[in-house]
C-alpha cells in the first residue's frame, strides 16, 4: 500500500501539480516583482493574510514578459483557480480579451475600474482622498512651507496621487509649495530606488522637507535618502512607517491587502461589477502607529481626522485628476 | 586544421555545452529544495505535450530565429551586432505606423506592408553605426549598443508622445484595425477542423516567414556573390580589397540586412501577438539572437535549431514560474547558464575534445 501510494504520488504528482481542477485562488503580480515592499507586496500580504488564517493554499507567478500576461490568465483559468486576481493597471487588455472565454472563473483585477464584464470584479481606489490627507499632515509638518512629491511611471493614475497631496497640501497652507517629480515614463520607473534618491536630493536642495513617494520599488529609496538627509517622508500603499521609524511621517494606505483578502475569501461567490474603494469604505487612509506616533501631533491628527469625516460623509470633495486630466492645486 | 571530424564540432560541442548548463541548473534548483527531475518533467510537458505549449514555444522561436540570422550576417562580415535590440524597436514603430496609419484590406497585403516597414526601419537604425564604421572606423560593438539606448529612448517618446491614445495609463499605442490581425496558428489549425489546437497561443504566420527568412539568408550566403563578398570581408579584409571587395559597401550592406532581419522580429510581436505597439515587447530577443547566432554557429539552419532550443527553454521557464515555488530570477540564471555554455564557454568544451581527437591521430600515426 504505502509503496504504491509513494510511486503514484511520484508519478501523479507531476501532472497533479501540472493542474487539474484545483479550486485554489490564484494571484498574478505584474513585471516589477512581489517584493516591492508597496503595492505588489501589498497585494501578497493580502493573499498571505488569507493563507495563514484558513490554511488554505494559492496560486502565485510573478509575470516575466508580456506574452505571458495572457498565458499565466488562461492555464491558472484552465487550471481550475478560482477567482484570479490580478495586482495592476495593466492587465486590462488581456483581462478583456481572456475572461469572456472562462465564464465559470471570476477575475478580480486591481486599480482598473472600466471593464465591465460579468464574471469581472474591478476594483479601484479613491488615491486623491487618501493623498489628500497625507497632504495636510505634510504641510502640518513642514518648516519651510515647501513639500515634495515622487511619482513613479507618469501616468494619470499617479497624476491623481499628486493631485490629491497637493490639494491636502493647500488646504492648510495656501502659500505652500508642492514640488512634483516623476520618476520616469516607462514600467521601469516603478523600480528605480536609485533614481528616486536623486529625485529627493534635488527636492530637499530646492527647500522640501516632507516628500510623498508614490512610486512603488522607487520609494525605497526615497524613504532612504530623507531619513539619511534628516527630513520626513510619507509611505504609500503598504504601511511603510516601520522602514525608517521617526523618519517616515505617515504613509498613504491603499488598502489592496484587504481587496486581495477579500476577493480570496469570498472565493468562487466573488461578487463582480466594478467597486470604488474610498475613506468611506476604508479603502484608503494614513497610517498611524508607533512608529510614527511621535511625529503627528493631537491637533494634526484632529484636523485631518476632521477631514476624512467630511469627506466620507460627502460634505467635501477632492477633485479627482483622471475626472479631466486637470488639477486646480498643482500643474504636471 | 580540421582537428575534430566536422560531426563532432556541429553537434558532440553544442550538446556536451547543454548537458553542463543543465548539470549546474540541476543542482541550483536542488539547492532551493526542488526536484530538477519534476522541475524537467514540467517544462517537457507544459512544452512538448501540449499544442498551447509548442504554440508558444514557436511564438518565441520566430523571435529568435531573426535576431539569431540577423547576428549571423552580421558575423560572416565579421561584424558583431549587438542592437539587435533597438533595430528591432525601431522595427516595431514601423510596424506600429504602417498598420495604424495605412487603412489595410486584408491581413496578406497587411503583413507585406508590415514587413517592408519592419525591415525599413530596422534598416535604417542598423545603417547609421554601419555607416560610421565603415566611413569613419568607429567600432560597430559600441555604436549599435548606444543606438539601443537611442532606440528606447525613441520608441519611449513615440509611445508616450504621439501614439498613446488619450486618458490611458499604458504607455502603448491603439489596437491595430482587427483587418491587419494575423491569423494565430490556432487559426490555421481550425481550417483543418482542429479547433482545440494551438489554443490561444501567440505563435502565428510570421513563423513561416521566419522559415523562409532561413532559406534566404541560406542563399544569401552560400549561394550569392554577395554573400561571397560577404564572407570574403569577414576572413579578411585585405584580401578581400585586393581581390576588388570595397569594404564600405559591404559592411554597409550586410549590417542592413542584419537590421531589417531584426526590425521583421516585430510583425511577429507586435502584429502577431499584441496588435499594439507596447514599451517592451523586443523581451531581450536581440540579445538572446547573439546567443542562438554562436550555438547555431551562425548557419540558417544552426539558428533554427538553436531558435527552437530557447524557445523551449522561455516557455518551459513560464511553466516553472507557473506550477513551482522556482523564483523567477533562477529561471533567469538558468537560461543565462544555457548562454553562458553554449555561447561563451565552447571552447571549454571544444579545447579537450581537440586533444582527445588529436591524441587518437598520433595513435593512428
Amino acid at each position: 500500500m504505502n509503496i504504491v501510494t509513494k510511486l503514484l504520488s511520484a508519478g501523479v504528482g507531476l501532472t497533479m501539480s501540472a493542474g487539474i481542477a484545483l479550486a485554489e485562488p490564484a494571484i498574478i503580480f505584474d513585471l516589477g516583482g512581489k517584493f516591492d515592499k508597496s503595492f505588489n507586496e501589498s497585494a501578497f500580504t493580502g493573499a498571505q493574510r488569507w493563507a495563514d488564517e484558513t490554511g488554505g493554499s494559492f496560486r502565485e507567478i510573478e509575470l516575466q514578459n508580456e506574452a505571458q500576461r495572457e498565458q499565466a490568465l488562461r492555464r491558472f483559468a484552465e487550471a481550475g483557480a478560482n477567482p484570479i486576481v490580478m495586482a495592476g493597471f495593466a492587465f486590462a487588455d488581456s483581462l478583456g480579451k481572456v475572461a469572456p472565454d472562462y465564464p465559470d472563473t471570476k477575475f478580480a483585477v486591481i486599480d482598473v475600474n472600466w471593464l465591465s464584464l460579468p464574471n469581472v470584479r474591478g476594483i479601484g481606489f479613491n488615491e486623491h482622498e487618501g493623498s489628500y490627507l497625507v497632504g495636510m499632515l505634510a504641510a502640518q509638518a513642514s518648516k519651510t512651507g515647501t513639500v515634495g512629491f515622487v511619482g513613479g511611471m507618469d501616468i494619470p493614475l499617479i497624476r491623481r496621487f499628486g493631485c490629491g497631496y497637493a490639494q491636502g497640501v493647500m488646504a492648510v497652507n495656501p502659500n505652500a509649495t508642492v514640488i512634483a517629480n516623476m520618476t520616469g515614463t516607462t514600467p521601469a520607473a516603478w523600480n528605480d530606488p536609485v533614481k528616486g534618491s536623486e529625485l529627493t536630493k534635488a527636492q530637499i536642495s530646492q527647500g522640501a522637507d516632507v516628500v510623498y513617494a508614490a512610486a512603488g520599488g522607487t520609494g525605497v529609496g526615497v524613504l532612504q535618502t530623507a531619513a539619511d538627509e534628516g527630513i520626513l517622508s510619507i509611505g504609500v500603499d503598504a504601511n511603510q512607517n516601520y522602514l525608517h521609524p521617526g523618519k517616515v511621517l505617515t504613509s498613504m494606505l491603499k488598502r489592496v491587502d484587504n481587496a486581495v483578502y477579500e476577493a480570496f475569501s469570498a472565493g468562487e461567490n466573488l461578487e463582480t461589477g466594478n467597486f470604488q474603494m474610498g475613506i468611506a469604505n476604508g479603502g484608503v487612509g494614513y497610517a498611524l502607529d508607533e512608529h510614527n506616533a511621535s511625529l503627528v501631533s493631537d491637533a494634526m491628527k484632529s484636523a485631518v481626522d476632521a477631514a476624512s469625516a467630511s469627506i466620507a460623509n460627502g460634505s467635501m470633495k477632492v477633485h479627482n485628476y483622471t475626472d479631466d486630466e486637470s488639477c486646480p492645486a498643482i500643474s504636471f | 586544421m580540421d582537428i575534430m571530424p566536422r560531426w563532432v564540432d556541429i553537434i558532440i560541442v553544442p550538446l556536451l555545452s547543454l548537458f553542463l548548463a543543465a548539470f549546474l541548473s540541476a543542482l541550483l534548483i536542488i539547492a532551493i529544495g526542488e526536484s530538477p527531475i519534476a522541475a524537467l518533467n514540467l517544462m517537457i510537458e507544459g512544452t512538448l505535450l501540449r499544442s498551447a505549449g509548442w504554440g508558444y514555444m514557436l511564438y518565441y522561436t520566430t523571435n529568435f530565429i531573426f535576431t539569431g540570422l540577423a547576428v549571423s550576417v552580421a558575423f560572416h562580415a565579421a561584424l558583431f551586432n549587438i542592437g539587435g535590440e533597438g533595430q528591432a524597436m525601431i522595427g516595431g514603430l514601423g510596424v506600429a505606423l504602417v498598420c495604424l496609419f495605412i487603412p489595410w484590406p486584408h491581413w496578406t497585403l497587411a503583413i507585406v506592408g508590415a514587413s517592408v516597414g519592419a525591415a525599413l526601419f530596422g534598416m535604417i537604425w542598423a545603417g547609421l553605426p554601419a555607416y560610421l564604421q565603415a566611413k569613419r572606423g568607429s567600432h560597430i560593438v559600441i555604436t549599435t549598443i548606444m543606438f539601443n539606448f537611442i532606440a528606447a529612448g525613441v520608441l519611449n517618446f513615440f509611445l508616450v508622445d504621439v501614439l498613446k491614445p488619450k486618458g490611458s495609463m499604458d504607455p502603448a499605442s491603439a489596437n491595430f484595425p482587427s483587418t491587419t490581425h494575423l491569423p494565430t496558428f490556432q487559426d490555421l489549425a481550425s481550417l483543418f477542423g482542429f479547433e482545440k489546437a494551438f489554443r490561444s497561443a501567440p505563435a502565428n504566420v510570421s513563423f513561416f516567414i521566419a522559415l523562409l527568412a532561413c532559406v534566404a539568408v541560406w542563399y544569401l550566403i552560400w549561394r550569392s556573390p554577395l554573400g561571397y563578398e560577404i564572407r570574403a570581408l569577414g576572413k579578411s579584409g585585405p584580401a578581400a580589397r585586393y581581390a576588388g571587395v570595397r569594404p564600405v559597401k559591404i559592411i554597409m550592406i550586410a549590417m542592413m540586412i542584419s537590421g531589417a532581419l531584426c526590425g521583421m522580429m516585430a510583425i511577429n510581436t507586435t502584429q502577431g501577438e499584441s496588435e499594439r505597439l507596447i514599451l517592451n515587447f523586443t523581451e531581450g530577443a536581440g540579445f538572446i539572437g547573439i546567443a542562438v547566432a554562436l550555438m547555431g554557429r551562425s548557419h540558417p539552419l544552426g539558428v533554427l535549431l538553436a531558435a527552437l532550443l530557447f524557445g523551449f527553454l522561455y516557455q518551459g521557464g513560464a511553466e516553472l514560474a507557473l506550477w513551482t515555488k522556482i523564483p523567477r530570477e533562477l529561471i533567469v540564471v538558468i537560461q543565462a547558464l544555457v548562454i553562458l555554455f553554449t555561447g561563451a564557454l565552447s571552447l571549454m568544451v571544444r579545447a579537450p575534445l581537440e586533444r582527445f581527437f588529436m591524441s587518437l591521430q598520433k595513435a593512428k600515426e
